[in-house]
């Protein structure tokens, strides 16, 4: 019979037991009596030789070894009767355990989906991102991005390595789709053989795109997503050999991914193929990220040296054309630093996340601090029974025991409905779907979430049980039963315990608000940055593109979006209109050109420091609200005659030519055969990258222009962000009137990413609103349970001395000295917790470092704000109390005397 | 007031010789007692409550099992019966009590030396 089964079945056996020596007795008797006893002597003696029937029984179930399980089902029992005779604490109790739980619980399903849990593709752990820097290229060794990889060193890495299964790289873009209903810009993913065979997810419907469909010219096939598969062809399983026009260039749809498939974290709508044509590649064109499958076994370092070893191989495979040196990028110190996917798909969220926990994490410490604050009180009002049981002779062990089932009882019962609220949470936050927050299509309540929930019910349960049991239950239980429960003058002793743990509520919540305070500090910061732009939230952007496919001639495209600008000026309430490549902290992709100065040399005269180029149309300037710092800007006429004239930002001015005027009418130019750029205008910095980087130095070339790509013919950028000022901006009206005036020049236009600058500045620093948010919930929520904590107290301690307080009274003492009594009690307590939490919060905040901009760790101001807070709303929680003691009557107070 | 350990002579002892009459036949608990006692020509003092916590014991380690049933005297009692186990156990321990019994012998018997 199995343990388990024994255990549902002992009452049975009980009974049977009990039952049998019943009979033995009684058949003992009848023996006896017809040996001619008397029934009576008969009883007496049956039951002498049989011994103590009670013992007896007890003897045999404890053969069964339950009597543990029992004695606790026994506890489980008393203790809930124990609850539901207190409702009202046990409400408040049960409801300050369930938001701690639920808050972290709902944290922690964040964190486990995040950052614990590996990536939703088979062997997630070989997977890796052929991150490379660069800290010999000159521009560029700043950024995280580090040194993408050209479509040439893909070549050379997937044909030479010897430590990986499969290798590609990818890109993302946009393209539009039309035929199939409204015009509609689309989200794509560009990838080259190898990296779809890397990820290894099989596709729901159809078949992946393999090496036959890279062939430059070849068939045109694509891959759709599932949502888009949803979406635009209602999940028909036939659409496999259908064609979709893409970018005005008919293609067959080859097959579907799965559901919830993105490539590392990019959602998108189609799969393309890159298709290099691989005569015409040069060794530069650093624009793709690499992705690779290990082979099984191989580590990181291997693979690092495997990509060090092919470096070689690959300079001596490409050139940049005749007459430069292949081997000039020794100089750039390329270096290899492959990274797991993981890495690359969480970024630097990691670092919030885990600053939200551990702050989740104290304020369910002040929770506690509460609920065990209250359960001392109210186990004072239960001396009484304690030592009525430690009489009738309850060991103090089975008294702890016995305390603290009910406390881990309250843990549990709070832990279960604080998994309720942690399922309401994370729906909200799913519903919300925070910016930046990566993997947040699989964030979920799983298996190990529960798991936590249940061990963070259990802790705390013991936790909140611990002081009181110890306290109460302990060898001195019995002592209070001589008390009579008539209320010895609060001793010192006794409050000892509770105004440790406010103590300890103070020093947490202070750590709390610091760091809350340290993220408002870093959010006033980041506001003071001037960004180079003004007005964001008048500053209406959509990004159109006009495909080769549907208006082949570059001066055409140029015309149509100048018509475009001027069709959008004239709406109602617009002041002025502008089109660029890409607004600061939009997140394109940026480009990247090596630029020489004319009167500056160069080593080897081939390459010259990295820069990042926009393209920028007359009007921009003014439009987007971006000084110019001296000079003027383009005009039409010098765009469309094509002159040779650029625009550079401060810092690149001040850096090669010492001064913004000193830059005017220097040349510029980005390789030998291209003619010198007059520097006609110099532009206020932008901070491109979000305002805690550092402004780059930007090179700004009109919007069209001969060598845009390279070739001597006359290009334009085709896909641009059109930028309109008004006061109008995103509002749905307005919006309506430009897509109006878009289509009215041409109906085939889809209009992408439509949102105001203020949108993309808010998204720039999500990750930093959202620490601020969260933070600031959990400083908030400790600062109001610290007071909680102070005022309850204060107020049973001045309950208690009542007494006292009316003998002080009644000898003369004045209201304003009661006051100043109770206060400095209160007074004492926060300053001691002020004390313990302003060292804590020292050691602690250097934790969230990287959260942090323009304000150190140790800002003192915070410290002493925060600090002084504090003691203001613990001085304020004293104040009720304190109050009341006055109006203790003496007369009352002493009559129980 | 008698100890436990009094009672049940040494550890053992009393389910040795449960074990022991339930080889030879099935038996109810107070049958069981009696027979002890005869067995032993009362030189054994049991309380007869003393067998059931052991009875418990051997039902737990699975030696012997019970089944209600009724008596010769019309009463509804428990009969126990020696399981496979119980037999192979019951030849362990005799063997066992056996030699303890030898050397014990050994050290009381008038030395020679």
């Amino acid at each position: 019979m199995s343990w388990l089964k024994q255990l549902f079945l002992r009452r049975r056996m009980y009974a049977d037991l009990s039952e049998e020596i019943h009979q033995h007795i009684e058949e003992k008797i009848e023996e006896l009596v017809a040996g001619g006893m008397s029934r009576k002597e008969a009883i007496a003696a049956a039951r002498c030789a049989f011994g103590n029937v009670t013992l007896t029984e007890e003897d045999g179930r404890n053969a069964w070894g339950w009597r543990t399980v029992e004695e606790l089902l026994g506890d489980v029992r008393y203790g809930l009767r124990a609850l539901r005779h207190n409702p009202m604490f046990t409400a408040v109790a049960l409801l300050t355990i369930a938001i701690g739980i639920g808050a972290n619980t709902a944290v922690f399903s964040v964190v486990n989906s995040v950052l614990l849990k590996p990536l939703n593709y088979p062997n997630a752990e070989q997977l890796v991102s052929l991150h490379q820097i660069a800290p010999g290229a000159p521009g560029l060794a700043d950024f995280e991005s580090g040194l993408h990889l050209s479509p040439s060193m893909y070549f050379t890495y997937a044909e030479h390595n010897r430590t990986f299964q499969s290798l590609g790289v990818w890109d993302t873009g946009t393209a539009s789709v039309t035929g199939l209903a409204e015009p509609e810009q689309v989200r794509t993913v560009e990838v080259s053989d190898g990296v779809l065979q890397a990820l290894d997810v099989a596709p729901a419907v159809g078949r992946w795109l393999s090496e036959a469909d890279q062939v430059p010219r070849g068939p045109q096939r694509v891959m759709v997503s599932y949502g888009y598969w949803q979406r635009r062809f209602g999940g028909d399983r036939t659409v496999v050999g259908r064609n979709i026009t893409v970018d005005a260039r008919p293609r067959e749809i080859v097959g579907v991914t799965q559901k919830g498939f993105r490539l590392v974290d990019t959602d998108f709508d189609v799969i393309v193929p890159l298709a290099f044509e691989r005569r015409n590649l040069i060794l530069a064109g650093f624009g793709f990220e690499g992705l690779a499958r290990l082979k099984p076994g191989a580590t990181i370092a291997e693979a690092n040296a495997d990509l060090t070893r092919m470096l070689p191989i690959w300079m001596d495979s490409w050139t940049n054309g005749p007459g430069t040196n292949p081997h000039f990028y020794e100089t750039w110190k390329i270096t290899p630093m492959i990274r797991p996917l993981k890495r690359e798909v969480v970024g630097n969220v990691s670092d919030v996340l885990w600053v939200v926990m551990g702050t989740i994490g104290l304020v369910m410490l002040v929770a506690c601090a509460n609920v065990t604050n209250l359960l001392l009180v109210r186990i004072e009002s239960r001396q009484q029974e304690l030592a009525v049981r430690a009489a009738l002779g309850a060991g103090w062990g089975r008294m702890v025991r016995g305390l603290l089932v009910e406390s881990v009882m309250l843990g549990l019962v709070g832990g279960a409905l604080g998994a309720a609220f942690a399922y309401g949470g994370v729906r909200l936050l799913l519903a919300i779907g925070p910016a930046n927050l990566p993997r947040l299509s699989e964030i979920s309540l799983d298996a190990r979430t529960l798991g936590f929930t249940v061990l963070l019910a259990v802790l705390s349960g013991l936790l909140l049980g611990l002081m009181p049991a110890l306290k109460y239950a302990g060898p001195r239980a019995s002592l209070a039963l001589r008390s009579g429960g008539r209320a010895a003058s609060a001793s010192r002793e006794r409050h000892r315990a509770r105004s440790i743990l406010v103590v300890g509520q103070v020093a947490m919540a202070l750590v709390l608000l610091v760091s809350a305070g340290l993220m408002i500090r870093t959010f006033q910061a980041l506001r003071t940055v001037e960004p180079g732009f003004a007005d964001g939230p008048h500053l209406q952007l959509a990004r159109i593109s006009i495909p080769e496919a549907m208006v082949a001639d570059p001066e055409r495209v140029l015309r149509i979006q100048d018509e475009i600008l001027k069709k959008l000026a004239a709406i109602p309430g617009v002041k002025s209109t502008g089109l660029v490549s890409e607004m600061p902290m939009e997140g394109f992709d940026s480009a990247w050109d090596c630029i020489f100065a004319q009167d500056k040399t160069y080593p080897d005269n081939v390459m010259a420091p990295l820069r990042l180029y926009k393209n920028i149309s007359p009007g921009f300037l003014e439009t987007a609200g971006t000084r110019l710092i001296a000079g003027r800007e383009f005009t039409w006429n010098e765009v469309y005659g094509l002159r040779p004239v650029v625009m550079i930002s401060e810092n690149l001015a001040r850096e090669i030519w010492g001064t913004p005027s000193a830059a005017l009418g220097k040349q510029l130019r980005e390789f030998s055969s291209m003619p010198w750029h007059e520097v006609i205008g110099v532009i206020q910095d932008v901070r491109e990258r979000g305002v805690q980087d550092p402004a780059p130095e930007i090179v700004y070339w009109p919007p069209m222009m001969e060598y845009l790509f390279g070739s001597k013919a006359a290009q334009t950028l085709r896909t641009e962000t059109f930028v309109i000022q008004s006061e109008r901006a995103g509002t749905e009206s307005f919006l309506n009137e430009v897509r109006q005036a878009v289509w009215s020049v041409n109906s085939n236009l889809p209009l992408a990413s439509v949102r105001t600058m203020q949108g993309v500045y808010d998204k720039s620093v999500a990750r930093t609103s959202f620490t601020l948010v969260m933070l600031g919930i959990a400083g908030v929520m400790a600062l109001l349970l610290g007071m909680i904590g102070i005022y309850g107290v204060i107020s049973y301690t001045v309950s208690q001395r009542k007494r006292e307080i009316g003998i002080r009274l009644a000898l003369g003492a004045q209201g304003a000295d009661v006051v100043q009594m109770v206060l400095r009690q209160g007074a004492k307590m926060a300053l001691g917790g002020v004390a313990i939490g302003i060292g804590a919060a020292l050691g602690l905040t250097p934790l969230m470092r990287s959260l942090l901009f323009g304000v150190t760790a140790q800002d003192p101001r915070t410290f002493a704000g925060v600090a002084a807070l504090l003691i203001v709303v613990a001085l304020l929680a004293c104040y009720i109390p304190a109050r009341r003691a006055t109006r203790v009557d003496p007369l009352v107070a002493l009559r129980y005397e | 007031m008698k100890t436990r350990e009094q009672r049940d002579l040494f550890p053992g002892a009393l389910e040795m010789m449960i074990l022991r009459t339930l080889k030879r036949q099935p038996l109810h608990g107070y049958a069981l007692a009696q027979h002890i006692k005869r067995s032993s020509n009362d030189l054994l003092q049991i309380e007869e409550g003393s067998l059931y916590p052991a009875l418990q014991r051997l039902l737990k380690e699975e030696l012997v099992k019970a089944e209600w049933g009724i008596s010769s005297t019309n009463r509804r009692v428990r009969i126990y019966k020696l399981t496979a186990t119980g037999a192979k156990h019951l030849e362990h321990e005799v063997s066992r009590f056996e030699k303890m019994l030898e050397g014990i012998t050994r050290v009381l018997a008038p030395g020679e030396s």
